[in-house]
């Protein structure tokens, strides 16, 4: 699928996102949930937490300034293990070479454990096309897999939009379940049927959490423990990761990973937190004869030593999704990306273009609640602005709705005889749409603005006649 | 045998490119960080504090906890294991297990009472995975224990394979008391020592947290999907 999700325009999908009541109550208790464990786990367990955010973004700019170095280093080890590791700098790139492993294993079997980078370089209709029975392993993406490939909504918890009846009605019609939509007895049912496919996969195919460049390492960070599964039982192990999601040594990889869990989830640590080097030892029984470390650019490169750098700080936590009032409202689903929230408004345009995502900066209040709880302290909400800037400035991309709304204001407002006007008849051309003091259903402009909430009505009294009142002594 | 490098030099270079300067290759010294927190937390507690807060912990993670002397050691296990519904169960190759005096109820108690028990033997290749697969209790132990998170690590070898812990339907990790460190900072200087001084490290290390879950149904949690659907932790006090 890509970055991008749906076919929608983006003023669509908002209208979707925000007549869907039972997402915007998943939403919103998911996150009121999520954000406090994230403080207890955070600001509250841990007294020093601003002095672990500088330390996570110092290790994460670090490594960015040196990428080419570690990346080097960890290809290095990789290899002596016995690996072999695949740089690839476009998702076809990526494709092709999983397409040659998956060939000259004459595998049809693959068993997969959650991965963001997967989803981008759009792997599984590749590998669909190649007659493989391709099988997600984390619920939640089962989930969605078995319901015709819904799309995720949210990074950590990906089927956070469904309700229990609609997954216990997919399971009913793929799967044949005959039993309650209580989740206990829909994850048994999940456990049971997927541990057959992972007894029987050929491929396993993994993301990476954190690679670790000293030892040719690379860490799994889950709570169902899939990804054990699907690393230990197949022959062949194909891993993909993004090119910056690298640290030097286990020692900032458990910092990391400390920063992740508290941030993603609440959890000190999660149930499986798996290090992995290389492809199985000779004697070891469990765990793959073959490795395969794709590394994937993708158009991050394009992103380093601009002014958008930052943002490839990301560890993936989602914590700035959230605290966000607007993917509160609009759900992940209204982004069109599989990166929701502020992080995918910042991060989507840089990979898919703007032509595509112009309007995700804007989708945005710019309070900076992403900004003050990103752990590794990506200024994102200074990032939106500057996207902003960049659609205005160079690529004059704003938003049709914003440029007018900016041509009319810029016109009324030059001139001083058409200002004063406009703002007289304001309150007597509004006053058709007015009741009580709110506008709920406006024209034109502001019809966007009313559909989602009530518009205060114009004061009748203007601020200029105000204060020339005031000047003559009268109170008001 | 040395793995295949493809396409890193060009990779390489527009990474050096983008950053506007040469490429760096040569080994660089350790980077001295500004900002160290993690050593400072729990730094000063002692193995007693470490087990508390490990047990306190505990009741977070869904995780049965005991703590015995070795003489203890056999009555409890074997109690677990029968309140787990009994075998089949399946065992690291470990000669720890003798040396706590676990041979008499793994190898003549059990067998005798016909709960299956099956030692992992790496000579039986595919035999082994079948065996967890269709084990009832896994039994390992714990080489660094994480008293902050109630976290075992297990190391993977030969001996120790990864599927003991997750194929089957329950777990049980023995944990020596002398294994408690503070969190997992301890053990990432511990396995980076480890690699420094042998230049290896295990191709698996596993930190587990209490039996597997989930939340991806509405955010209910459900404890037990792919691995383990119960975990018992057996503290042994060894010093």
């Amino acid at each position: 699928m890509a970055i991008k999700i749906g076919t929608e325009q983006f003023t669509e999908r908002v209208d979707n996102g925000i007549h869907d009541d039972f997402m915007r109550g998943a939403v919103a208790s998911a996150q009121d949930g999520m954000s406090m464990k994230r403080k207890a786990a955070t600001t509250e367990d841990l007294g020093n937490w601003e002095e672990w955010r500088n330390h996570g973004e110092e290790i994460r700019q670090h490594v960015l300034k040196y990428l080419d170095y570690y990346l080097e280093q960890l290809s290095e080890n990789v290899a002596k293990l016995g690996g072999h590791v695949f740089f690839a700098q476009t998702k076809e790139e990526a494709n092709e070479y999983i397409r040659s492993v998956v060939q000259k294993k004459k595998a049809k079997k693959i068993v997969k454990s959650k991965s963001m980078m997967t989803e981008e370089i759009s792997l599984n209709p590749m590998l669909e096309e190649e007659g493989c029975e391709v099988v997600e392993t984390d619920l939640g993406e089962y989930i969605l897999q078995l319901d015709e490939h819904d799309p995720p909504s949210h990074i950590v918890a990906p089927a956070l939009h469904k309700n229990r009846e609609q997954v216990r009605l997919v399971f009913e019609k793929k799967l044949g379940y005959t039993k309650s939509s209580n989740p206990e007895e829909l994850a048994y049912q999940a456990r049971v049927t997927l541990r057959k496919k992972f007894l029987a996969a050929d491929i396993g195919i993994t993301g990476c959490n954190f690679a670790v460049a000293e030892t040719g390492s690379f860490c799994l960070v889950t709570n169902e423990g899939n990804a054990d599964l699907v690393t230990a039982l197949p022959k062949t192990q194909i891993t993909v990761m993004g090119m910056e999601r690298l640290v030097p040594t286990f020692e900032e990889m458990e910092v990391l990973v400390s920063m992740l869990t508290r941030n993603a989830v609440g959890q000190k640590l999660t149930s499986y937190i798996t290090v992995l080097t290389g492809p199985k030892e000779e004697l070891d029984v469990d765990g793959p004869e073959e490795f395969h470390l794709v590394i994937v650019d993708n158009g991050r490169s394009n992103i380093l030593g601009g002014e958008f750098q930052s943002v490839l700080q990301c560890i993936r936590c989602a914590a700035c999704i959230n605290v966000c009032p607007v993917y509160r409202h609009i759900g992940g689903h209204s982004y069109g990306s599989i990166y929701p929230g502020p992080i995918g408004a910042v991060l989507t345009p840089l990979l898919g273009g703007y032509d595509e995502y112009k309007e995700l900066p804007y989708a945005s209040t710019l309070c900076g609640a992403c900004t003050e709880v990103c752990p590794v302290k990506i200024p994102l909400h200074n990032l939106l602005h500057k996207h902003r800037e960049v659609i205005v400035e160079k690529e004059g991309k704003a938003p049709v709705s914003e440029k007018l709304l900016m041509k009319a204001f810029g016109l009324g407002a030059a001139s001083p005889t058409l200002y004063k006007i406009g703002s007289k008849i304001v309150p007597a051309a509004m006053s058709p749409f007015i009741s009580g003091d709110k506008i709920s259903k406006g024209p034109g402009l502001l019809k966007a603005w009313t559909e989602i909430r009530d518009f205060p009505a114009p004061n009748k009294e203007r601020l200029r006649d105000w204060f020339k009142n005031r000047e003559k002594g009268e109170k008001s | 045998m040395i793995g295949t490098i493809y396409n890193r030099d060009k990779f390489l270079n527009q990474i050096a490119s983008r950053l506007n300067r040469p490429r760096i290759s040569a080994p660089m010294e350790r980077t001295k960080w500004k900002y160290e927190p993690q050593y400072e937390i729990y730094k000063d507690a002692d193995q007693y504090e470490l087990l508390e807060m490990l047990k306190e912990h505990c009741k977070k993670i869904h995780t049965e906890i005991f703590t015995v002397d070795l003489a203890g050691l056999p009555e409890v296990v074997n109690e677990v294991v029968s309140e787990y519904g009994g075998g089949p169960v399946v065992t690291w190759k470990d000669e720890r297990f003798s040396k706590w005096g676990l041979d008499s109820l793994m190898k003549e108690k059990w067998p005798s009472e016909n709960v299956d028990v099956f030692e992992w033997d790496y000579t039986l290749w595919e035999e082994n995975v079948h065996q967890a697969e269709h084990a009832n209790v896994g039994i390992t132990i714990s080489e660094i224990t994480l008293a902050e998170s109630g976290t075992v690590v297990l190391f993977s070898d030969k001996d120790r394979g990864r599927t003991v812990s997750f194929l089957p339907k329950t777990s049980i990790i023995l944990i020596p008391k002398s294994s408690l460190v503070p969190r997992m900072t301890q053990a990432a200087v511990k396995m980076r020592e480890m690699y420094q001084n042998t230049g290896h490290v295990s191709s698996c290390i596993n930190f587990i947290t209490g039996p597997s879950n989930s939340a991806d149904i509405e955010l209910n949690l459900v404890v037990g999907v792919h691995g383990p659907i119960k975990a018992t932790y057996i503290v042994i006090n060894d010093i």
